[in-house]
């Protein structure tokens, strides 16, 4: 046979039969996880056909996106909408039989962080789920990708999706990050380098040294913000890190079992000689860390640099998105991105508010003070990274800090909560949207690292964050 | 899904990148459990400020406000997954979207709905809106058995390519889990010969 990518490998061992000629296949998917937006009208729509859920245990259903964070956390939803979603969510639960974790399970939390970490994510599956970032599933040599309300029903009433084959790219990064360089800002340097548009149709695997030495939650991040390329699907070959993040999490299978599954998975990969429709090399000891200065994922320079002049953009549709990117973040051509003051401070979101992301923040955080006139929320991925943050001490570093402690959810990554900004306010965020009106109408977001976030939270402004890691102050 | 035969319009220019699924149709307006209200969605923080129609945005032009047609920039509808886009466009009146590439999620999306999506190349697009933004030559034929999309007073034409399946979905207006449903047996084995081999996954 052919060598065939490990993308291929996933598609093939899942088609249940070819729906035409030209690779259009019916694919099986193993597993979703539905939250409380995208899911109703899947529901409704199973309903009024009279159909059921073709395997009610292959779903898992999360409240994260609407939901307040406040610190005292109760049932009550703040507003009419909300609470309309969340009731019809719950009843759906009930009524269809599927697995349901409400606002106060201690398992509750956004859905790409509690899938694994309930380890319903494993080597080898395909995972669609009514989230756009469900990418983050390829961490775990899943495929996982992200699909609308009309694939939530078709695979709830099937349990398959109609699908065409993706073009597959590679992502080969090589080098050693420097002090302060994150698997966000990696993530970000690719995506400016190929675009919004640049994984447009493929599906992405990580390769190379930098994502073996990445640990299990950094290759999650990636996984997450390559969407913001337009990936439609990651996949990186599962290892030992990703059979240790496993074992034992409640879903992972036990005993003879486990070292069955074990041995299948580790065999998961492209074959040496596997050929992609694309390749890109990225050399990571020259990255540093990154800021967003307009309103796509793309638009992102190095803290170190002064904000682009359109002109210098090729076409002039992109010259006039940069202009009117420019005109919405209030800023202009030249200035040093360092001296850009903020108002708040977010980290939070799936992609960056894992243990790891708070344990970067507080790092920074530690000993010093949230800068007067700044509001710095945390709002941790999920209630158990909450708990484990008050176990390791980071919760006492973020309030003596003068951050708030919240608990989990979305929150204020796509501001669906209450957690929204006012117009015109500026954000420092650890999340993957930049998009004009993303976290509020008017406000303005500039996407970074967790440790960056902080960063600006304790200066007030924009700030390189390798000026106050500890082995920098001299 | 709505089936799309041939449709004659208005194209409203369209054309910067990367317009996103939260432009399109901004949170305020998710909080539902059906697909009411969308329209008033669609493109709202563009459309209005203050309440009132904001006159720069093109579909409040003149000769743009009832447009079927939106010819739009690269990469058209990325980011969030959230269907309520493609069913506030349907709901203000768009039936088709002409553009170079359009993300993922979203064109799935449109496909499941009925809202077509035609990609072309970059200059037959550039072409197209240069074209449609002279209000008196703003009128565009789709004919989807054709392929083709005439414009310019009807005086010129070109084609496009569309996947069978996806053509013939769109001018039935076919139901796909009705489709799917009817590979049940086949669905049930290949789940039976999955589980045998990796009896971990439920």
């Amino acid at each position: 046979m052919a060598a065939r990518t490990l993308y291929d490998k996933l598609v093939d061992t899942h088609v249940v039969r070819n729906l035409d000629d030209s690779g259009l296949v019916l694919l099986y998917v193993d597993r979703t996880v539905l939250n409380e937006y995208t899911s109703p009208q899947a529901f409704a729509g199973l309903r009024a056909a009279g159909r059921k859920v073709w395997n009610p245990k292959a779903a898992l259903m999360v409240v994260d996106h609407v939901n307040p964070t406040a610190a005292q956390r109760t049932r009550a939803m703040p507003d009419r909408g909300a609470a309309r979603q969340v009731d019809y969510f719950a009843e759906n639960a009930r009524d269809f039989g599927i697995e349901y974790f409400d606002i106060l399970d201690p398992r509750q939390g956004i859905e790409h962080v509690v899938a694994p970490e309930q380890g319903l994510v494993m080597p080898g599956m395909v995972i669609a789920a009514g989230d756009s970032h469900s990418t983050a599933y390829g961490a775990f040599g899943a495929l996982g990708y992200g699909i609308g309300t009309s694939d939530i029903e078709h695979y709830l009433a099937t349990s398959t999706v109609r699908y065409r084959r993706l073009k597959t790219m590679r992502i080969h990064l090589t080098g050693e990050a420097p002090l302060g360089v994150t698997p966000k800002d990696i993530v970000m340097e690719v995506i400016r380098r190929i675009g919004a548009d640049g994984a447009t149709g493929y599906a992405v695997e990580f390769s190379g040294p930098v994502v073996s030495n990445m640990s299990v939650e950094g290759r999650i991040v990636i996984s997450i913000m390559i969407v913001e390329a337009g990936a439609r699907g990651v996949v990186i070959a599962p290892d030992q890190k990703v059979l240790d993040y496993l074992k034992g999490r409640p879903r992972a299978p036990k005993g003879e079992m486990w070292e069955q599954a074990a041995r299948s998975w580790l065999i998961l990969a492209s074959d040496p000689d596997a050929r992609f429709d694309r390749e890109i090399a990225l050399e990571v000891s020259e990255v540093a860390p990154l800021v967003t200065w307009g309103t796509s994922p793309d638009q992102a320079i190095a803290v170190t640099e002064t904000i682009p002049d359109p002109g210098q953009q090729a076409a002039p549709e992109r010259e006039a998105a940069a202009r009117r990117a420019l005109d919405y973040m209030g800023l202009t051509p030249g200035l040093p991105i360092q001296s850009v003051p903020i108002d708040f401070a977010f980290i939070g979101s799936c992609t960056n508010a894992r243990i790891e992301d708070l344990r970067d923040a507080a790092e920074i955080f530690r000993g010093r003070r949230v800068a007067d006139g700044v509001r710095a929320i945390v709002v941790p991925g999920s209630t158990q990274v909450r708990a484990q943050a008050e176990a390791e001490g980071l919760a006492k570093m973020f309030t003596e800090a003068g951050v708030e402690w919240r608990q989990s959810g979305c929150s204020m990554c796509l501001a669906m909560n209450d957690d929204v900004l006012k117009p015109g306010q500026r954000c420092a965020s650890s999340t993957n949207r930049n998009f004009e009106g993303r976290q509020g109408p008017g406000a303005r977001t500039h996407l970074m690292s967790p440790a960056m976030v902080a960063a600006a939270a304790v200066t007030g402004r924009i700030t390189d964050v390798r000026s106050l890691l500890a082995g920098a102050r001299q | 899904m709505i089936p799309f035969g041939q449709v004659t319009g208005v194209a409203a220019p369209m054309m910067a990148p990367n317009v996103d699924t939260d432009v399109i149709m901004p949170k305020m307006f998710l909080k539902g459990v059906d697909r009411s209200g969308l329209g008033e969605g669609a493109f709202n923080l563009l459309r209005f400020s203050g309440g009132k129609p904001n006159a720069d945005f093109i579909l409040n032009r003149e000769g743009y406000r009832d447009a079927n047609f939106l010819v739009v920039g690269p990469n058209f509808g990325c980011g969030s997954s959230r269907e309520h886009a493609v069913w506030g466009l349907q709901q203000l009146g768009i039936r088709a979207l002409i553009g170079t590439s359009f993300a993922g999620i979203f064109n799935d999306n449109c496909a499941n709905n009925g809202l077509l999506t035609i990609s072309l190349d970059a200059d037959v697009v550039a072409e197209l809106a240069r074209v449609v933004a002279d209000s008196s030559r703003n009128d565009v034929t789709i004919d989807l058995a054709a392929q083709s999309v005439r414009f310019d007073r009807g005086r010129r034409s070109i084609g496009f390519d569309i996947e069978p399946d996806r053509k013939e979905a769109f001018l039935t207006g076919r139901d796909f889990i009705a489709s799917t449903l009817v590979f049940a047996d086949d669905i049930r084995a290949f789940e039976a010969r999955h589980r045998a081999e990796n009896p971990w996954i439920v």
